[in-house]
């Protein structure tokens, strides 16, 4: 049943995309995405999996080069971060729309204004509604079995999605940790071949990417989020067959500590196992606190956090990017929208935490916990602890 | 001359006996799409598929042809094909190309070659597309570009790209009170594809479709990188009128404005002759109305540049050699 390894995690990311015998992979190297391109290309060159790896020239062909590997039937991966995120926006909503699996690693990395090239969620946060499934890892496991999820899910036949599986940059790429690397046999057993809907070959002859009128181009989006929003359904179903596979849970929005709790953080990524150690701290002083952590961004559970907030007094939203001059963070503004309806819900703050790689510490995550206690934020939400 | 042009009757009775012999009647591109009347691309595209056969996928950049050809639920295409965005038709076939070739190794499609042949206008190919055709290029894919330039990026109106000749009018570059259309010379992308060290690069007209269509047919067989640039008549861009379409095609190679050449191996090759004595530019301009406003010193000046442009492509066809040859004797 696998095999623990200390591995940094960029590298086991790669090393997940191999277990999966991706066919192509186009990536175009990016800080701190670089080791998960290196590896990726070693493997290929190694003769490890029997792939084709495309050195593209920029992102933009990158995910170009990844949409027309998948329209020919191939597993195809990709990677990315930051800058390299926002040169591919062009084709990510073309991907969803071509309704092609391709799996997207992003290293998750702040946009420059000024350049900046340490972990935040600024990148693919204005990549939201492009379409695809989003997952967010806590921790190198999680970004190992997630990579694997991905394809298992966005190629479902229900489904036909391509997923990003989000990694904080540094935070996780970088770091050694300890990892349990499921075998060839585990991982062969829970992915079965990529069988395509449709393939670009001469052998059936299809038309892809036409051009949509407006008497078609709404239908289109409509289906879109109709795949989308039932494409949740899959991720419950194949998250469970993980668990009784491999033992390792997964669940839209994790809950830690929250049965009695009356205040709640709220983190995504690599953050939560700091807020943990926070929460286990504050409950020593006995404040009632407790974590969400949301696992699947896209699409967005909605039964899931309704579940979660449940006899919460406060949750204090954490957000690692500004929707700058709008409600606050982007994941506090779809809390407070997913909670709108629900009579008895918390009161809902938001700290805009960690951009630019900026540390946040327990301690930093205790006095958000006990400030937002008090109801002693003076405006919806806070950009935390810094200057001016 | 041959005698079928001296005897026009010839031609038609003959047009049954040899035409199959140097074309398919199979069409992959239809009828029934929505190019305007003479366009030379839709004629270009309908002559590269019937050299290129079935055994081919196409990306299609943004452009006309995606727009005239693919309008939901309609397809013009028999062959596999595929438009992604604007920019990246040459990223995408280098994709296709990867897709294909790791499934035919695989066993996981049907063991036999599929061309990927990319495409797209002059302002997707020589401007917006330029990084990823020479990406695509420089990385050895074994597939082909076609750009079919018309000058102009006609789809959008008629604006000026870097395919533009000089002095043209576009609506981006109109001939003003001031400024008197566009003010520099066209890029010459033949060239830089040569630069990119590829096994065949050839330019194409439409008005020659036996010179083209073989062109494409050298190219599909290259195994690695292949470009041509298929200069292609727009009435609509050009304002000139629709059935002359083919004449201008002519006009251009006769002027030496665009000749038709080929680079195999680095060696330069004329594929179709050009009268000793080139007819004046002018007899290609007087036809357009992009070209309307031009004064006789002008018209001298773009004379002037034709000529030394020939000149350097002459230098090139006499004493250019292939890599072959050039090759130092071993041992």
């Amino acid at each position: 049943m696998g095999k623990r390894v200390g591995m940094e995690v960029a590298i086991a990311s790669a090393e997940a995309a191999a277990l999966c015998k991706f066919d192509v992979a186009a990536v175009y190297p990016i800080t701190p995405q670089s080791h998960v391109a290196e590896h990726l290309s070693d493997i290929v060159n190694d003769g490890r999996v029997d792939a084709s790896f495309i050195t593209v020239e920029s992102e933009h062909s990158a995910l170009s080069a990844a949409v027309g590997s998948s329209a020919t039937g191939a597993r195809t991966v990709t990677a990315t971060s930051s800058q390299g995120l926002l040169f591919m926006s062009e084709i990510l909503p073309i991907a969803s729309a071509l309704r092609l699996p391709i799996v997207m690693l992003i290293a998750n990395r702040a946009v420059s204004g000024p350049i900046n090239i340490w972990n935040d969620h600024s990148d693919i946060m204005p990549m939201r509604d492009t379409g695809w499934i989003s997952f967010f890892a806590e921790n190198g496991q999680e970004v190992v079995d997630m990579t694997i999820q991905a394809f298992r899910v966005g190629e479902d036949r229900r489904v036909m999605l391509p997923v990003n599986v989000n990694m904080d940059g540094f935070q996780l790429t970088h770091m050694v940790e300890p990892i349990i690397m499921p075998d060839q046999e585990e991982v062969d057993r829970f992915l079965p071949p990529y069988v395509p809907f449709a393939t670009l070959h001469p052998d059936k002859v299809v038309s892809m990417g036409t051009l949509g009128m407006p008497e078609i181009y709404a239908e289109a989006q409509k289906s879109k989020d109709v795949a989308l929003v039932n494409s949740i359904k899959v991720v419950r179903e194949v998250w469970k067959e993980w668990e009784a596979q491999f033992g390792r849970k997964y669940e839209p929005i994790q809950s830690y500590r929250t049965e009695d709790a009356e205040i709640a953080l709220m983190t995504m990524g690599s953050m939560g196992e700091t807020a943990e150690i926070a929460v286990d701290e504050l409950r020593k002083e006995g404040v009632k606190a407790g974590l969400l952590k949301i696992k699947l961004w896209r699409p967005f559970p909605f039964d899931e956090l309704k579940k979660a907030v449940k006899g919460l007094k406060v949750l204090a939203v954490t957000d690692r990017a500004c929707s700058f001059g709008g409600p606050g963070g982007p994941v506090f503004s779809e809390i407070r929208c997913a909670l709108y309806d629900v009579a008895k819900r918390p009161k809902i703050v938001n700290y805009l935490i960690g951009l630019g790689g900026r540390d946040v510490q327990v301690e930093n995550f205790m006095d958000m916990v006990r400030r937002a206690a008090k109801g002693k934020l003076s405006e919806p939400y806070e950009f935390y602890g810094v200057r001016g | 001359m041959n005698t079928a042009i001296k005897n026009p009757k010839n031609t038609v009775e003959s047009f049954e006996l040899y035409a199959p012999k140097l074309a398919t009647k199979e069409e992959f591109f239809v009828g029934g799409h929505r190019a305007c009347q003479g366009c030379g691309e839709a004629l270009a595209i309908r002559l590269m598929l019937k050299a290129l056969g079935k055994d081919t996928v196409i990306t299609n950049a943004t452009g006309c042809m995606e727009v005239i050809s693919s309008v939901y639920p309609t397809t013009a295409w028999r062959v596999p094909w595929i438009h992604v965005a604007f920019p990246n038709s040459a990223s995408v076939g280098s994709g296709v190309e990867a897709g294909l070739t790791a499934l035919r190794r695989k066993g996981k499609i049907a063991d036999r070659r599929v061309k990927s042949v990319a495409i797209g206008g002059d302002g997707g190919t020589m401007d917006i597309g330029f990084q990823a055709l020479s990406g695509a290029m420089e990385r050895g894919h074994d597939m082909l570009y076609v750009c079919f330039d018309n000058e102009a990026y006609m789809n959008t109106g008629i604006q000026r790209s870097s395919g533009t000749p000089f002095l043209a009018s576009t609506t981006t570059a109109p001939a003003g009170k001031v400024v008197p259309g566009n003010q520099v010379w066209k890029k010459n992308l033949p060239e830089i594809m040569v630069a990119h060290n590829l096994p065949y690069v050839a330019t194409a007209c439409q008005s020659y479709p036996i010179d083209f269509m073989n062109k494409v047919k050298k190219a599909r067989k290259v195994k690695g990188p292949s470009y041509i640039h298929c200069f292609v008549t727009c009435p609509t861009g050009w304002r000139s009128p629709s059935e002359t379409c083919i004449k201008l095609g002519r006009l251009a190679l006769e002027t030496g404005i665009f000749p038709l050449y080929e680079v195999e191996d680095g060696k330069y090759r004329l594929t179709v002759e050009v009268p000793e004595k080139r007819r004046p530019v002018q007899e290609y301009l007087k036809g357009q109305g992009r070209f309307r406003h031009l004064t006789p010193d002008q018209i001298r000046v773009i004379q002037e540049r034709v000529d030394i442009e020939w000149e350097t492509l002459m230098i090139k066809v006499r004493n250019s050699k292939s890599r072959e040859e050039l090759r130092a004797p071993r041992g």
